[in-house]
């Protein structure tokens, strides 16, 4: 099966003794991958980069941080004005968080149009859904570390979250923050974690790629490979189209790194937290932006369950509903192309998630509570009710063949 | 010459004692090393410093009726408040009304002209205006807070938004006529 072989001596005794060459050929070189990708499988790869540019930036920034409540908002400032490159290594860290964030948003949505999570990747598509909770969790507790106004009260609505939970509740709460408030211990932990958790993402990452080098890429098309002919291997053609892909994906980070370095920045953040001065209008990051508003949505209490709570489980909610989701799309096609209602009710998804960000990131006040409300509704609407619905009733396109004679003989109207 | 009683016999139940042994000694390595993650969570929770700082002396003296103090008791503000004669009343007049988190305005206090209240939104944390006077101090007479725009009655109970809860009465005792110990 592995086409490796060398006629090095020295490569040969490394090889006999652990096979990394062979390894290396098999998943790097001649790993077959569908011919007819197109450049939204380039978005995995970008990820797999940014995950790679956050650890490096962040180790160097954590070279000059300090994680005390009294020191740490003045250290961040002296990487800004005083450390050599410090302005780029922050600059390159948070711009990185949010260009990671939409690469990952833009890998997730692609999943969910050509149908990625549907078997045999179901693994696959788990492992991706912990991979983002556990980016979730060390961007809240990153935003955290540079002790604004911010960083402090972005911390304080968070994890009071988890005082909603009924007699628990409160002792959670105590125990997230090591004291009465969010104050030095909280700050060191969330340092701790937040150094912590990337490793554990790249993990992950590699399990995630260990998974998908056992069921292989999805495509376009949405069908199984059927033969040889339907593959190429992935060096030389995708290593470079990859590195192409870097190259743009670059250019649009590194704008924002040096032409509008705090485009994605809430100016409060550079006021030093004041445990004692509430800002007007507390508002997360722009990519938690459409749980901030599921969170909001609910108002009401239900018999013995008060709003608060309502809220908290549905924002988690949000989120474990993905993990439901290859068996909540009952439709046996894959990709989109031949699933002319599921390909309208995607769009009509990204445009509820739009929707939902916007509320998000603006006071709860006048249409937008209803709005905001409507659009929560949807949101679930479209994977526990249209999801299992469509997936029954739509009559999809015929499938092609297979991958090469989609390509050889362009399919009719259809 | 009788095979050892312990032994399992061909077609018997298959247990042995040596399975026994196993599934024991698997129970109590499983126990073990649960239990053995106490250490590490309780760690998390509040260090003995943390737990030293709480207590807080307040002077009173100097606060006029109207007026309202924030002292600092466990990292957390501490709204302490000089209330009027009117206040007091509208308070005590509303303890019949519909409320959400109904408690009388009597059980709120140790004497009716100060109320001390943990100066935290029972919502999610943020700090309810209304310390200030140029402050809006909500539909209430109380306090507002300005994240999501809960409104608190002269007594700190919550009247309308999101919160579930009144604003929580610190435990306080009177150390004189004019200080009070909070913690």
């Amino acid at each position: 099966m592995s086409g490796f072989h060398t006629n090095s001596k020295v490569i040969g005794w490394v090889e006999q003794r652990l096979p990394i060459f062979s390894f290396l050929h098999h998943s790097a070189v001649e790993y077959p991958t569908p011919k007819n990708l197109n450049y939204w499988w380039n978005f995995g790869s970008l990820a797999g980069f940014q995950l790679v540019v956050m650890i490096l930036s962040g180790i160097f920034l954590a070279a000059n941080y300090t994680a005390h409540t009294s020191l740490a908002f003045d250290s961040v400032e002296r990487i800004m004005r005083d450390v050599n490159y410090g302005w780029f290594m922050r600059y390159l860290h948070a711009n990185g968080a949010s260009m990671f964030f939409l690469l990952v948003y833009t890998h997730m949505l692609r999943g969910l149009y050509y149908g990625s999570y549907k078997a045999p990747r179901e693994l696959l598509w788990w492992l991706g859904v912990v991979i983002y909770l556990c980016m979730m969790g060390t961007a809240f507790m990153g935003y955290v570390l540079p002790w604004g106004q911010m960083s402090f009260w972005g911390a304080t609505v968070i994890t009071n979250l988890f005082s909603a939970f009924p007699v628990v509740g409160k002792f959670i709460v105590t125990w997230l923050w090591g004291g009465f408030a969010v104050d030095n211990p909280t700050l060191n932990r969330f340092y701790a974690f937040h150094y912590l958790l990337p490793f554990v993402i790249y993990a992950l990452m590699v399990v995630h790629l260990w998974a998908l080098h056992t069921v292989k890429s999805n495509n376009p098309l949405g069908i199984d490979v059927k033969t040889p002919q339907d593959t190429i291997p992935f060096h030389p053609y995708f290593t470079i189209k990859d590195l192409f892909g870097i190259g743009v994906f670059l250019m649009i980070y590194m704008a924002f790194v040096f032409w509008a370095p705090n485009f994605f920045g809430e100016p409060d953040n550079y006021i030093k937290a004041n445990p004692m001065v509430t800002p007007p209008h507390i508002v997360p990051e722009w990519y938690f932006l459409p749980f901030y508003a599921i969170l909001r949505a609910f108002t009401m209490d239900l018999w013995i369950i008060p709003a608060k709570l309502q809220g908290v489980v549905a924002m988690f909610s949000a989120i474990i509903v993905l993990l439901f989701l290859p068996w909540l799309d009952t439709s046996k096609v894959r990709s989109a192309a031949f699933r002319p209602i599921y390909k309208q009710l995607f769009w009509v998804f990204v445009a509820d998630c739009v929707v939902l960000g916007y509320c998000g990131g603006k006071p709860p006040e006048g249409n937008l509570v209803m709005i905001g409300q409507l659009a929560t509704a949807y949101y679930f609407l479209h994977f526990l009710v249209i999801l299992p619905i469509v997936g029954k009733i739509e009559k999809t396109r015929p499938l092609p063949a297979s991958i090469s004679s989609a390509v050889l003989k362009p399919m009719e109207k259809a | 010459m009788a095979e050892p009683a312990s032994h399992a016999q061909p077609g018997g139940d298959g247990q042995t004692r040596r399975d026994f042994l196993l599934q024991a000694t698997t129970a109590v390595g499983v126990v073990g090393t649960c239990l053995s993650l106490w250490p590490f969570i309780d760690s998390m929770n509040p260090a003995a410093d943390t737990l030293a700082l709480s207590t807080t002396d307040v002077d009173l003296s100097s606060v006029k009726v109207g007026q309202s103090i924030t002292v600092v008791w466990q990292g957390k503000p501490v709204f302490v408040r000089h209330r009027t004669p009117d206040e007091i009343a509208a308070a005590a007049k509303d303890d019949g009304e519909t409320m959400r988190d109904p408690q009388k305005d009597a059980d709120r206090v140790k004497k009716a002209e100060w109320l001390v209240l943990i100066g935290v939104c029972t919502h999610l944390g943020c700090i309810p205006g209304g310390q200030k006077p140029g402050d809006s101090r909500g539909d209430f007479g109380g306090w507002m807070c300005p994240c999501h725009g809960s409104h608190y009655d002269t007594s700190g109970r919550i009247r309308k938004g999101p919160a579930p809860a009144n604003l929580a009465v610190p435990p306080y005792t009177f150390t004189s006529a004019s200080t009070i110990r909070i913690g």
